[in-house]
């Protein structure tokens, strides 16, 4: 903590997460949107839990519901269900290598959909597709990149894992 | 940051208070979820909150349209001139059309007249842009650039050239949101235009489907026919084509037929959309702009709309040029989208006939 860290990295990722959720895909692609909120979220718990809680996540949450437009809640709970799993194994995951990490991440993102599709049942919404089940794949696979990205803007050089 | 976890003792007593901590946010989020769904009286603060998150929106849309005007710009000169050639047949084909419809709607005109139908307002639009699109499985939702400064409102239906596309269930100053035909949860009463079979189209969460379940086997519809709102409810102006049923099969229980419907909009293209404001108030404004726009839409659609505005379309405004087209409609629908016109009109005319009074319910309600 002796570092000065840049302060904007942060709002500044949440709110590029929560345009990158919006953007409008080709429908080919759409199934395969990843959770980018959710995946930022972990970084930062991973990263900066002094400041990343389980409050932050909720409000987080909060925000994802009203720009997305879901059920107003949904988001909140999943992301909170997902940032105390991740304080839990915080410091395990901090020194796992990448892939291994990924790996992680991925059965997080699908323990999302699973929360989303019970949430979705309990409620008597319309469940997802089944094509969206492997968006936790194209999260898991775009983890490396976001960690090593937002490590780069966070620390100011790249850590060279 | 500590770069180690620490005992375990003192973990145990975090354990305990995270576990409250989860169960907490937990409860609340449960709670709220809970207050969506149910009571609906979130939605107050809700619309407040959406006037934060609108930039957002826009700056999501903004890489769609940098992408549709580059594909713009690159238009090459052969797809220019044969986009060219194309309208231009369009338009020689709608103006025939036009022609062969200005008759009818005299004739028309004559016989509400004779009918004593009451007089209805022009057709009264807000050509919008749209903003952002969101075409999710669970979600189908356009954010159009007009809100209510612009006259829009909650319940308003949208349109598009080829026919309905949704429904306005929110409005903000400069924007309004629109849900889609295609949403999960939205449902349209329908009319088969041949016959005027009652049906409801269901959405389906995909962008070039829509749904009819529960069709008693004795029903008579089949494929390729053109489903037009019905007017039923209130909610849609009668007469906006909605989809063509694309097939027909039995249900789990074969006693009943289910529908896939194509859509007759444009649901996933197009970057303008038409947001119909039912008060009949006849601004000059509006009436140059009804001029300039009903040229743009194809026959079929600026036909149905016609039919829509004018179930009772007002023997006095046949006179006047761009209302031409609205009363032509009624007998436009069968003559454009079926071929054989002449029997089929007093079908599709006999549903429109039994709209009137269910009609001026349609430009109150969505103020609601």
């Amino acid at each position: 903590m002796t570092r000065v860290r840049p302060q904007w990295v942060l709002p500044l990722s949440l709110v590029v997460a929560l345009i990158l959720g919006l953007l409008p895909l080709p429908p080919t692609l759409q199934p395969l949107r990843p959770y980018w909120l959710a995946l930022v979220l972990a970084y930062w718990v991973i990263e900066d839990p002094d400041h990343i809680g389980l409050g932050v996540a909720f409000l987080i949450g909060l925000a994802g519901d009203l720009v997305y437009g879901g059920l107003f809640g949904e988001q909140a709970l999943r992301l909170v269900v997902m940032a105390y799993i991740l304080q839990r194994f915080r410091a395990r995951l901090r020194f796992f290598p990448m892939s291994q990490q990924a790996l992680a991440i991925g059965g997080l993102l699908l323990n999302d959909r699973i929360v989303t599709a019970a949430i979705h049942i309990a409620v008597g919404e319309p469940t997802m597709p089944a094509s969206s089940w492997l968006a936790p794949l194209a999260g898991m696979l775009l983890w490396p990149l976001l960690f090593v990205g937002l490590d780069s803007l966070r620390l100011g050089r790249w850590r060279g894992r | 940051m500590p770069s180690y976890a620490g005992p375990p003792t003192a973990a145990r007593t975090g354990d305990v208070a995270g576990t409250l901590k989860l169960l907490a946010y937990l409860a609340l989020a449960v709670t709220l979820i809970m207050l969506d769904h149910r009571g609906g009286w979130l939605s107050q603060v809700r619309r407040q909150a959406t006037l934060l998150v609108q930039p957002l929106w826009m700056v999501a849309g903004w890489p769609g349209q940098m992408v549709e005007r580059i594909s713009d710009d690159a238009g090459t000169l052969t797809q220019l001139t044969a986009e060219n050639r194309r309208l231009r047949n369009d338009l020689m084909l709608n103006q025939a059309r036009m022609a062969r419809l200005q008759t009818l709607a005299a004739d028309n005109a004559r016989l509400r007249g004779l009918l004593d139908a009451a007089e209805r307002g022009k057709l009264d639009v807000v050509l919008s842009p749209v903003l952002d699109i969101d075409l999710d499985p669970t979600r189908q939702r356009l954010v159009l650039d007009a809100g209510s400064r612009d006259g829009v409102q909650v319940g308003q239906s949208v349109i598009d050239a080829g026919g309905l596309l949704g429904q306005i269930i929110a409005v903000t100053p400069m924007y309004a949101n629109v849900l889609l035909l295609t949403d999960p949860s939205h449902a349209v009463p329908v009319a088969v235009a041949r016959n005027g079979v009652r049906l409801v189209v269901y959405g389906e969460g995909r962008s070039d489907l829509l749904r009819v379940p529960s069709v008693p086997l004795s029903s008579d519809i089949k494929v390729g026919d053109v489903l037009v709102t019905s007017g039923l409810g209130g909610r849609f102006a009668p007469g906006f084509p909605v989809g063509t049923i694309a097939s027909l099969r039995p249900d789990d229980s074969r006693a009943f037929l289910i529908g896939e419907v194509t859509p007759a909009a444009q649901l996933d293209r197009g970057r303008e959309v038409l947001v119909l404001l039912n008060q009949p108030s006849p601004l000059p404004g509006a009436t140059a702009f009804n001029a300039t726009t009903s040229p743009a839409m194809s026959a079929p659609s600026g036909a149905a709309i016609a039919v829509g505005q004018g179930t009772a379309a007002l023997p006095g405004a046949a006179a006047t040029t761009q209302a031409s087209p609205a009363p032509a409609t009624t007998p436009a629908k069968p003559g454009t989208q079926a071929p054989a016109s002449t029997p089929a009109k007093p079908d599709a005319q006999a549903p429109a006939a039994n709209k009137p009074p269910a009609q001026p319910a349609a430009p109150t309600e969505p103020r609601r």
